[in-house]
């Protein structure tokens, strides 16, 4: 650091000439980079925007081959709600806040004893942990639906947050064995020398000093249960049952597709978890680092 | 602290205390993970109507009908080249993407914001505007195309690009691509970061500079990070479902289908063929993960 910091001033009175020279296509670079990123960033956002587009369309505009509708009809964000599509928005959020708790409850233990002890299986525990991040219920499906039906509960909210949750466990554990691992233990130990207990230690020190890593598990676990789609595909069957991914490939499947109301619905369930994930995201470029680069 | 004066029996608590911590994530994987793979080894030699009733051990009858598919030869090249084609060009973009987002510029958080989109949004939503943007007629993209020159009449089948199989697939080549981007980016990015500013002056000091500074300081440095973003997206692409599903559901028949995607077909007329299928795919995920962490030994380490 210092030396980066000291060399440019330890050359400024030989280059002073040049530096003023090269200042201008200095500033023309970062002119067109900033141009081609904007560019770039636009691109990126094109289908999110098309969404409220599409779900702002007069139906009578819907074949029209104009970038924009010639005026807005915002009814379908209203109608939403009486053809029962706010039915499947609760069952989406129920399964997304369920699986969050579950992995919460589950994933923290886990990853603060690892953090914490070396005892025997641990490192057969974190290979474990390992792989079932490589796998994706996709993988298996024939066998969850298998496991599920045998079960009874087919078309079962509990069921969807199992699966979430089992699926996004290993993210969690993970990215918060990193980050409780990155917190001295003495820390713990003084509290604990000044008389406090051990899981009264983990909450009023660990959990605070690690709480960028319990957000960045818990909103990633909450946004992909949400957009969870292909283990509710074979799990639920009735529409008033079904997260609203499915009750949307419900819409595709049909004679005629309801395009206002889908991308109303669409963007009802996009544009929070967008702006939740913007919240975490320089955090997720740490816990990214932290959890799977070591 | 000494354990020699502990009795039998603490000892043995203090063995079954990891269980406490530990037992429940176990106890989840077991079931939500460990058993759906051994009931679909179990499915896949079962003989199983279409009723769902099961007519007892079918030994390997499913795999047998598998390989009987006169386009499962087709499907499995499909899949190759969805898998290799995706992640190639998710990762020869996501480099540039995170070199041109690594510079300084106004607004860079701003922008960066953006490439968050297509991630934190749902695939199968994605796709499904996707498929709506290149709606014959109307679709915004090809309206573009049209404004453009490159589509000479709307509504023409030349606009239909999901109608014909051979060029839906590389449309949905496409979108697989630009969901996979924002991640692979910013994982780029993250290992962009862990890179000091001296290395680079120290390189310029020896005379080296721009393409040569990154591809002999930058890529090797950048390795670490490329392994886990590549590893992850190997196994997202080959086990992505909602964008073939929602754009062309695999078809017609299974033209355009992946061997996930025809997977889920057969489950319908015979869970057992489906399992059978699964269990190929579950081979081939291993193959590939254990290809993989061959191919980067030592970049990658399990911290146990």
């Amino acid at each position: 650091m210092t030396a980066v910091a000291t060399e440019p001033v330890a050359s400024t009175p030989t280059t002073t000439p040049a530096r003023t020279r090269a200042r201008n296509p200095h500033r023309l670079r970062t002119a067109v980079l900033a141009i081609i990123a904007y560019v770039v960033a636009l691109i990126f956002l094109i289908p999110y925007v098309e969404m409220v587009v599409a779900a702002a369309r007069p139906n009578d505009e819907l074949e029209n081959p104009g970038y924009l509708p010639t005026h807005w009809n915002w009814s379908n964000f209203r109608t939403l709600w009486s053809i029962g599509l706010g039915t499947n928005l609760g069952i989406s959020l129920q399964v997304a806040a369920g699986a969050t708790v579950l992995v919460l409850l589950v994933a923290l233990p886990a990853a603060y004893y690892t953090a914490r002890n070396r005892f025997r299986g641990r490192t057969a525990f974190l290979i474990l942990v390992l792989i079932t991040q490589m796998f994706q219920p996709t993988a298996m499906l024939v066998g969850i639906y298998k496991e599920f039906l045998g079960l009874g509960l087919i078309n079962s909210v509990f069921a969807l947050i199992l699966v979430n949750a089992g699926f996004n466990m290993a993210f969690a554990t993970w990215i918060l064995n990193a980050y409780i691992g990155s917190i001295p233990a003495e820390l713990e130990e003084a509290a604990m020398v000044d008389g406090t207990s051990r899981l009264g230690a983990l909450f009023r020190v660990t959990l605070p000093l690690a709480l960028p890593g319990v957000v960045t598990a818990l909103i990633f676990t909450f946004i992909s249960a949400w957009n969870e789609f292909v283990v509710a595909l074979i799990l639920t069957t009735q529409p008033n049952k079904q997260p609203l991914t499915v009750a949307l490939d419900g819409f595709i499947g049909g004679y005629q597709i309801d395009w206002g109301h889908l991308f109303a619905a669409s963007v009802v369930a996009t544009i929070p978890v967008i702006a939740l994930f913007a919240v975490i995201e320089r955090k997720v470029v740490g816990g990214l680092t932290a959890g799977s680069i070591k | 602290m000494q354990p020699t004066f502990r009795t039998g029996a603490s000892r043995h608590v203090r063995r079954l205390a990891p269980l406490a911590w530990i037992g429940p994530a176990i106890g989840l994987i077991v079931f939500v993970v460990l058993l759906p793979v051994v009931l679909m080894f179990r499915t896949a030699f079962r003989n199983i109507d279409t009723v769902g009733f099961d007519h007892g051990w079918a030994g390997w009858l499913n795999f047998r009908a598998l390989f009987k598919e006169p386009d499962l030869g087709a499907i499995v090249m499909r899949t190759i080249v969805w898998v290799v084609v995706v992640v190639a060009v998710t990762v020869v973009v996501s480099l540039a993407l995170a070199q041109l987002f690594h510079q300084r510029f106004p607004l860079r958080r701003v922008a960066r914001w953006a490439l968050i989109a297509p991630w934190a949004a749902s695939v199968f939503m994605t796709s499904v505007v996707f498929r709506w943007m290149l709606n014959s007629r109307s679709g915004l993209i090809n309206v573009f195309l049209h404004d453009i020159g490159i589509v000479h009449t709307l509504g023409s089948s030349q606009a239909d690009w999901l109608g014909r199989p051979s060029v839906a697939f590389w449309w949905m080549v496409g979108v697989a691509v630009f969901v996979s981007v924002p991640f692979t980016t910013y994982a780029i990015l993250a290992g962009l970061q862990t890179i000091p500013g001296e290395v680079y002056e120290a390189a310029r000091v020896d005379g080296a500079d721009g393409w040569r500074s990154y591809l002999t300081i930058t890529l090797p440095l950048l390795r670490p990070a490329l392994t886990v973003a590549v590893l992850i997206n190997i196994m997202n692409v080959f086990n992505s479902f909602p964008i073939i599903w929602t754009m062309t559901g695999g078809g017609p028949g299974d033209k355009t289908a992946t061997t996930t995607i025809f997977m889920y077909q057969i489950k319908a007329s015979s869970i057992g063929e489906s399992a059978a299928m699964s269990v190929v795919n579950f081979g081939i995920v291993i193959v590939l993960v254990a290809f993989f962490v061959r191919a980067s030994r030592g970049t990658t380490q399990v911290d146990g």
